[in-house]
């Protein structure tokens, strides 16, 4: 992030500024992912008027990131008279898509709209691979395609691999892939419980080995910026810090209207058909709530000595049962860098001995 | 001497942050930090008022400064604004770009 960026945060943070807003337009998908994390029925997406009434709220909120994305936001028929409008509003447009419907026109129309970041997810180099992940043969071809028109129209895009089970020996392949189409790789090796709070999800993610592997591979580029920071040890401001921007300078908004503080952070917090925007992020009990933590109240973490540097993801946490609780997938990760358990794995290790005494 | 009009180029994301202008270039992310001066004359540039009358409306008026230094400042600032592609500068009134 540059000094700017960071800058920017750091002032809308202390202002109490939205500056950053996920915005999923639709839950419906023309993909099957096997380890998505939404229910793709319509339960009654909010409209064109709708949506942009939440724009102009938005953006006299101070919004200026607005991430679009579902679902696959494609499947809107509306979808581009909603970007047209948000970057007339001057709203700072990132599109996540899995593109099987972008075409030649589709990325012309994006570019021209002034999308900034286009994103989009490939789970596999190989076409076997990638569509069993995803249930729609062709679909690695099709997004592919649809990249190449993309950069073509001088777009950017990243390319976004997730790593899972199925996935574990793609990574490198991918990453090939995304240097000869021109685009930025990120990597995320962690599976996110279903947002209805189911944990089956999890199974697919890579084994401890595997994830110490892929951590400390220097390949990956910018892998540790991506996961996690070194723990430096804990000071008065590590104790002091807050988790991350969700609540904070960042938020969530569902096809319904629903605020949570983050899309992995599924805390209800109101509803905007119901409650105006700002109101709902300056004055709801929920996020006044996260806004509070530090990591000194988090009764098992603040112990850690991973703390100071920690990745600890609080919407993670909250659907392993505590906002203020570990995040498992996190404390394996710093585990994974660095070889030194967390004060959670601690903890369960003892129970469990425990338990076999 | 001609008018010098101003508009936002439509390659850009804009948000006012306490008074300040943040902008990000679309094509390269490049992101400014605008300060109050420069921000009042960005925010006021809709391509059909000379930019003479911008700074006295929104520049000499509220920062109570010398007219013609704050002119010659201001056009500085809209030339390098212009040659980094978040505004759009000509000697005429620009038209509103559509997509």
């Amino acid at each position: 992030m540059s000094s700017i960026l960071e800058n920017v945060n750091a002032r809308a943070i202390a202002l109490g500024i939205p500056l950053s807003v996920h915005l999923d337009v639709t839950w419906r998908c023309n993909e099957r992912c096997v380890h998505c994390y939404l229910d793709h029925d319509d339960l009654g997406e909010m409209t064109y008027d709708e949506i942009e009434g939440l724009l102009i709220q938005m953006a006299e909120a101070g919004v200026f990131f607005l991430t679009i994305s579902g679902g696959e936001p494609l499947l809107r028929k509306d979808l581009f008279a909603i970007i047209r409008r948000a970057r007339e509003m001057t709203f700072n447009v990132k599109l996540k898509t899995n593109a099987i419907l972008i075409r030649e026109p589709e990325a012309a129309l994006i570019r021209d709209l002034g999308v900034e970041t286009v994103q989009v997810s490939i789970y596999s180099h190989r076409p076997e691979v990638h569509d069993e992940i995803t249930k729609v043969k062709g679909s690695l071809n099709r997004s592919l395609d649809a990249i190449r028109f993309m950069v073509s129209q001088g777009l950017k895009v990243t390319i976004a691999n997730v790593v899972m089970k199925q996935t574990r020996f793609d990574y490198s392949g991918v990453q090939k892939l995304a240097a000869e189409l021109g685009t930025t790789f990120t990597i995320d090796p962690t599976i996110t419980p279903h947002i209805n709070g189911d944990r089956s999800l999890l199974r697919l993610n890579i084994d401890r080995n595997d994830l110490r592997e892929i951590m400390n591979d220097k390949t990956v580029s910018n892998a540790e910026d991506q996961f996690i920071a070194v723990a430096p040890g804990a000071g008065e401001d590590a104790m002091d810090s807050i988790p991350c921007s969700a609540g904070h300078s960042a938020c969530y908004v569902s096809p319904y209207g629903d605020v949570y503080p983050c899309v992995q952070f599924p805390l209800p917090s109101g509803n905007v058909r119901r409650q105006k925007f700002i109101d709902i992020w300056k004055y709801s009990p929920q996020l006044e709530e996260v806004r509070s933590i530090r990591s000194r109240d988090l009764p098992v973490c603040s112990s850690c000595s991973h703390v100071a540097g920690c990745s600890r993801c609080p919407g993670l946490a909250y659907m392993e049962g505590s906002m203020r609780g570990p995040s498992t997938a996190d404390c394996e990760k710093s585990f994974a860098l660095t070889g030194i358990p967390s004060a959670n794995m601690l903890l369960k290790a003892a129970a469990a001995a425990k338990s076999i005494v | 001497m001609s008018e010098k009009y101003i508009k936002p180029s439509r390659n850009i994301a804009s948000r006012m942050l306490a008074g300040e202008m943040v902008v990000m270039l679309v094509k390269d992310s490049r992101v400014f930090s605008l300060n109050a001066t420069a921000s009042a004359i960005v925010n006021a540039a809709d391509g059909s008022t000379p930019l003479r009358e911008i700074v006295a409306r929104r520049v000499v008026d509220e920062f109570e400064v010398d007219a013609e230094e704050a002119y010659q400042d201001a056009l500085a600032l809209v030339e390098s604004l212009a040659q980094e592609g978040i505004l759009l500068l000509a000697d005429h009134p620009i038209e509103q770009e559509s997509v």
